[in-house]
């Protein structure tokens, strides 16, 4: 398996901080394409899935390095 | 400009329920004295002692010897897990816990894990219903001293199948507790269990005041040094006051429960439908069929929940959260996290007997604005 296309780093930020990062960078990669979220706030590890499942992107998987969430843009 | 104060946060501390107030004042003057002594004061705080029992035991459907009073819902709530872990150490040493426990269930699993002991948890779905396939096959598990649910949310009110679980239980001959804090004095007790809790300033009894129930030929022992107190089930003398004032008002609670249940059933309903209606990007969390009357939880997309919940009491609105940024350990809530809906953004509505149809449309015509509001700040309107 390849690695993300981009690293959005949010360490340090604390939600809804990283959602909202996401939410900003993901319509301006390609469709298909792998965003990784580096968030140290435990919140994270609900939210990004949790916001994936509500705008229908699809939650590719978390990292414990870290920590990581993958998420893919779908549409 | 200060609002009205609404205050939609039962779940936390209900407010003092008028029977309450005058059981505890009649009780200031007459239970005072050590109920366990032999003068006439002591007798009198005895006679008073024994008729709260009587009376809790009777609203809850139990025996009077069944029950103690504690000094609060999380220590009754740790007496029932430790108790029951406790009285059938024999059997093994694994507690078996739903994923959505309140916080004094899971502290006091901790403590057994830190003694050597074993904790399973059981995962929940979606609607925070717990998984019954996985709940039987953990119960059926060898070494399960104790297993404990819920019986209704405090966080999400959904009710959880507790007449299934208990029968699960039962076959795998491993006694159930049931935390009814959000259930005692609102709604039915479910079947089946053999150790159950509640919190007196859940119904509108003052605060500091927890029952205990212990059915009979249930293995429970204490977890406390010795105390004679209670039958032996918690230490030091009780509140009588306190206790008495919390008898009275449960039982008056449940005397109007089927009534608040019809009154404010429809009012969680609206505001489930409206909140989904009228505030952008929101998810209403919990079972919307399923769930205790008077409670609901929604989180907010983008949204800080603590500078919601500030500003929901700016304008009068006192209101509970289970978003990180509301904790002390800065953790999402952990029943929100185990159902895998959205933290942030997170307010949870809890009405009481005082709540009326105006406070309900007023909470709801204002919250849409206060989230744009909140949004328009973040500059993540439209995203």
């Amino acid at each position: 398996m390849s690695g993300p296309d981009e690293v959005l780093d949010c360490r340090g930020q604390r939600c809804p901080l990283p959602v909202i990062n996401l939410a900003r960078r993901l319509p301006e990669l390609p469709v298909g394409a792998v965003v990784r979220v580096l968030a140290d706030d435990p919140a994270a590890a609900v939210d990004i899935p949790a916001w994936c499942r509500m705008r229908g992107q699809e939650f590719v998987g978390a990292h414990p390095e870290g920590p990581g969430y993958d998420v893919r843009r779908r549409h | 400009m200060s609002a009205n104060p609404v205050y939609l946060d039962a779940a936390t501390a209900a407010p003092l329920h008028p029977v309450a107030r005058q059981a505890l004042l009649a009780a200031l003057d007459d239970g005072w004295a050590d109920p366990a002594k032999l003068y006439g004061q002591a007798r009198r705080a005895r006679q008073l002692l024994d008729a709260a029992r009587e009376a809790a035991a009777q609203t809850l459907g139990v025996r009077a010897d069944e029950l103690s009073f504690t000094p609060s819902g999380t220590a009754a709530a740790h007496a029932a897990v430790l108790g029951g872990l406790s009285g059938r150490r024999r059997a093994g040493a694994a507690l078996v816990h739903s994923a959505i426990e309140h916080s004094a269930v899971l502290h006091a699993a901790e403590r057994h894990v830190a003694g050597g002991g074993d904790a399973v948890c059981v995962p929940v779905d979606r609607l925070g219903r717990v998984d019954l396939d996985a709940w039987a096959a953990a119960v059926a598990a060898p070494g399960v001293a104790l297993a404990a649910l819920i019986g209704a949310s405090h966080e999400v009110a959904t009710v959880q199948p507790v007449p299934a679980a208990a029968e699960l239980c039962a076959e795998a001959g491993v006694p159930l507790y049931v935390d009814a804090a959000q259930l005692a004095g609102r709604a039915p007790l479910p079947a089946g269990w053999s150790v159950l809790s509640a919190s007196a300033h859940k119904w509108g009894g003052p605060p500091g005041v927890g029952v205990l129930v212990v059915r009979k030929g249930t293995r429970w022992e204490s977890p406390f040094p010795a105390d004679e107190r209670e039958s032996g089930r918690t230490p030091g003398v009780v509140n009588l006051p306190a206790v008495v004032a919390a008898a009275a008002s449960l039982r008056a609670a449940a005397a109007d429960a089927a009534a608040e249940a019809a009154r404010l059933a429809p009012l969680v309903d609206r505001i489930r439908a409206r909140v989904a209606a009228e505030v952008p990007d929101v998810e209403v969390v919990g079972d919307p069929v399923d769930r205790l009357p008077h409670l609901v939880t929604f989180s907010c997309l983008y949204v800080d929940g603590e500078a919601l919940l500030h500003a929901l009491d700016r304008r009068g609105f006192a209101v509970s959260s289970g978003s990180s940024c509301t904790s002390s350990t800065l953790r999402p809530s952990h029943v929100l996290e185990a159902m895998g809906v959205l933290s942030h953004g997170n307010v949870r509505v809890s009405l009481h007997r005082e709540t009326t149809e105006a406070d309900v449309d007023r909470f709801l015509a204002e919250l849409p604005g206060i989230v744009a509001g909140l949004r328009a700040e973040a500059g993540v309107t439209g995203l």
